[in-house]
């Protein structure tokens, strides 16, 4: 690609590349047509199901029928829909194919591309229809959802800056340099009532004015990208799916701070991100995005990416900064805060991946455009990773004040294994959970925060009759007891002495005492912690005391996990249906089950590790929890 | 000092490492210095496959940093380790959506056949360590399990028997 060193060469490079998208953007529904898009999705879900050798494959039989000139293979982002991947979908028929292996490219060629026939064995079943869909406008995991942080993943090839500008990419920067003074820039994403994706909302328009006024001899502006929330993973497939939307938007937060340098702190386990994220980065510097005199403007911007090395903490942004400068990621008190003294004491303004991700589509169409978005506190969409007991696994982008009834029953397919739902946890280890009751609850930070949970950066923890809350709530407080940085006493020995009780909750040791204890002694943590680590971390433990206390008291009182989760509280039997097949005996990993065949097994307790092996080989059901 | 405990068998991995760094350009008198210091981490843990005390040395040496910046910071992130790990690590996410599907389970029967705990000593034979792990991103496949650097999704407890058994045969 030439330098683009003007905004008339912008122009004439989007004359140049928006052919590329033509038949992904067009009418949709035509089997018939010769030429055709096959996008494959290359997220890192997607990789693990081999989709690399199914794109491999692809190719090699699109050449060896000699249709390379009118059909492409593209690798594309993360369609969302990860549950069912790997995704395959053809443009412009708008057929949406799933879990398709790398075999099955064979039947897609020759039936599909060559005989221009439906693969109906690969089309996505509906869960709710119970039916094979031929138009992916029908999916109703897609239907209630609108894309904007997530509007170029499923459908460019991250790795192609030609794509990129081929759906307006880089007009918004653009349109700031040429059109619009910093001030207008900052004035136009306050408008837009954009608030922080990384957690705690804070809106980032006052964010960057705040930066914007600093007088300081260096600015940073950062991306916070290092997505701590286990169970989160819409930083990961926007970095992997839209790369250049980042750097888009990290440039133009330069521009309205005043700031020369940029830096990416993105976590060490990312390694896909990493290396997309570092080609557009490399890309863009080529093309003459990045670097000095952008598009022949007097603004020089570049971007740095920074490893992180494993650490939750590091997600605060004191101690991500701590971390850049090569020191242990240990928070500090605010103030003062990173616009005033940040990165190497300059002032640092510091953003989450999706927070930057909306920021180009604000500045084209316009704050009044977002801001028509959404819920009166609250506008715009979000992003939701939808995990746990649910069917549709994935990503979910849907505006502000939807409900968790559509995002978990319309989007995500209800629950799975037909089991019935209990609760969700949102916010991950800082965040507590909403129940039943709340289901109709149009969701934005206001409404999270008054019913005790929290936005966080967007995990959707979906949980049924058999996940039990309090093991919920020591998963979470082993999470932070584990990721506790220790420089505070009420989080590095608060956090432990709750964790302790809980394991004696979910032994059967627990006494009635305990659980007041637990709720004094977490107060105590949210209100003395240094930094938000601790300070949230009895979040999980104050919500299911308050919402599921009966749980707690069935395993403290009756010495019962109503849930069958906590193991030390049941014990697996036999019964009466067994027709001793003998199939548990021959699953059993520690050759607990004997019984003679045709006659009743029995499970010798000393030796039973309750794997749960049996339960699931059993055709008779015969094996209990009691 | 420890420069005289380097071990020669290893002198071309410090010699990568050397390299590394030399590229950075650091000089003394650069405040900023430290700034390198994970990304260096990372490379001399990608070279030596851990960090014991004598790469420690060198890199804070190399970089003019006292040692003890360097021990701290090795200390402090998961994922530097100071000791070997086995030529297959096996990783086992226990992130949130993971553990709700069951990822524990898939950990015992990991640890229980190979006879070794997680984040402890690598298998007597050298092939494998075990390690938890908190999310890879690949929460839409849970639970899942990492081999060096390959994913496999919707693990079962006895997938992974099958996943270990695939790599004994490798050697
Ligand atoms: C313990 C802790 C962990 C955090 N982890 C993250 C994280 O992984 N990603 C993130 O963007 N923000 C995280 N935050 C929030 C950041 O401190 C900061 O508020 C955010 O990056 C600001 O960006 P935003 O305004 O765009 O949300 C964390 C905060 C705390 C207290
Ligand atoms: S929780 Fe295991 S991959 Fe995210």
């Amino acid at each position: 690609m030439e330098k683009i060193l003007s905004r008339e060469a912008l122009c004439s490079a989007y004359e140049h590349c928006k052919g590329m998208l033509a038949l992904r953007c067009s009418a949709p529904h035509d089997i018939q047509s010769a030429k055709k898009d096959i996008l494959c999705c290359g997220g890192t879900g997607c990789h693990a199901s081999n989709s690399k050798e199914l794109m491999d494959n692809l190719r090699n039989l699109i050449r060896e029928k000699g249709l390379e000139d009118d059909v492409r293979v593209i690798q594309t982002g993360c369609f969302g829909f990860c549950a069912a991947g790997p995704i395959v979908k053809v443009m412009p028929d708008n057929v949406f194919y799933t879990q398709v292996m790398p075999e099955d490219a064979v039947e897609i060629v020759e039936k599909h591309i060559v005989g221009k026939e439906l693969v109906e064995r690969l089309l996505y079943v509906e869960p709710l229809l119970n039916e094979r869909l031929h138009d992916y406008a029908k999916m109703s995991f897609y239907a209630k959802q609108q894309r904007i942080a997530l509007r170029n993943c499923g459908l460019i090839d991250p790795e192609s800056i030609e794509e990129y500008i081929a759906h307006d990419g880089y007009q918004a920067l653009a349109k700031c340099i040429f059109e619009m003074t910093p001030a207008d820039v900052v004035k136009t994403v306050l408008d837009s009532g954009l608030r922080g994706r990384g957690g705690a909302g804070f809106p980032t328009g006052r964010k960057w004015d705040i930066a914007a006024k600093v007088n300081a001899p260096e600015k940073y502006i950062v991306c916070n990208a290092d997505e701590g929330d286990p169970g989160a993973f819409m930083d990961r497939s926007i970095m992997e799916g839209d790369p250049h939307s980042v750097i888009e938007a990290m440039t133009i937060g330069a521009y309205a701070i005043g700031a020369h340098q940029g830096l990416v702190y993105i976590r060490a386990e990312y390694p896909l991100a990493v290396s997309r994220l570092q080609k557009a980065i490399d890309d863009a510097r080529a093309t003459g995005l990045l670097g000095n005199n952008i598009f022949g403007s007097d603004f020089n911007f570049d971007i740095e990416i920074k490893l992180g090395a494993g650490a939750f903490v590091c997600g605060e942004e004191t101690a991500l900064i701590h971390s850049m400068e090569g020191q242990r990621g240990e928070p500090t008190t605010k103030p003062p805060f990173p616009a005033v003294s940040g990165y190497w004491e300059m002032s640092t303004n510091v953003n989450n991946v999706e927070t930057y991700a909306n920021v180009p589509q604000i500045l084209l169409k316009g704050a009044e455009w977002y801001s028509s978005i959404g819920t009166a506190d609250s506008k715009g969409t979000k992003v939701f990773a939808l995990a746990g007991q649910v069917n549709n696994v994935g990503l979910v982008e849907v505006p502000m004040g939807t409900t968790l009834r559509e995002i978990i029953y319309e989007i995500g397919g209800g629950i799975s294994g037909g089991r019935e739902f209990k609760a969700v946890q949102t916010g991950g280890p800082s965040g507590g959970c909403i129940t039943k009751e709340n289901l109709d609850l149009p969701i934005d930070y206001a409404n999270l925060g008054k019913i005790g949970s929290m936005m966080g950066s967007g995990g959707m923890i979906v949980l049924s009759d058999q996940d039990c809350m309090v093991a919920m709530a020591k998963f979470y407080l082993g999470f932070t007891v584990d990721e506790s940085c220790g420089k505070c006493t009420p989080c590095r020995i608060g956090t432990r002495r709750m964790l302790e009780m809980l394991e004696k909750i979910c032994d059967g040791n627990g006494t009635m005492e305990m659980l007041d204890d637990l709720e004094r002694l977490a107060e105590t943590i949210r209100d003395t912690a240094l930094c938000g680590l601790g300070q949230t971390a009895p979040n999980p433990i104050l919500s299911t005391l308050r919402f599921f206390r009966d749980e707690y008291v069935a395993h403290v009182r009756d010495k019962k996990c109503p849930a069958g989760t906590c193991q030390k509280l049941y014990q697996l039997t036999i019964t009466d249906a067994c027709i001793g097949c003998t199939k548990c005996a021959r699953h059993c990993p520690v050759d607990a089950i004997r019984g003679e065949i045709k006659k009743l097994h029995v499970i010798d307790q000393s030796k039973c590790i309750k794997c749960g092996a049996c339960i699931e080989n059993c055709p008779k059901n015969a094996i209990v929890k009691e | 000092m420890c420069k005289n405990s380097l071990s020669p068998a290893l002198a071309d991995k410090f010699a990568a490492l050397e390299a590394y760094i030399a590229d950075l350009n650091i000089t003394r008198d650069d405040a900023r210095r430290r700034g390198r210091l994970i990304q260096v981490l990372h490379r001399a843990q990608q070279i030596f496959g851990y960090l014991p005390r004598e790469v420690q040395c060198f890199v804070a040496e190399k970089m003019y940093l006292q040692e003890a910046d360097v021990s701290g910071v090795v200390s402090f992130y998961n994922y530097f380790t100071t000791k070997p790990k086995g030529k297959y690590c096996i990783n086992v996410c226990l992130g949130t959506a993971c553990y709700v599907k069951g990822a524990e389970k898939v950990l015992s029967e990991i640890e229980r056949v190979l006879g070794v705990k997680a984040d402890t000593n690598p298998t007597e034979d050298g092939l494998f360590s075990v390690s938890a792990l908190r999310c890879v991103g690949a929460c839409g496949l849970a639970p899942v399990v990492m081999v060096n650097e390959k994913v496999y999704g919707k693990v079962t407890p006895a997938m992974a028997v099958e996943i270990i058994n695939e790599y004994k045969q490798r050697g």
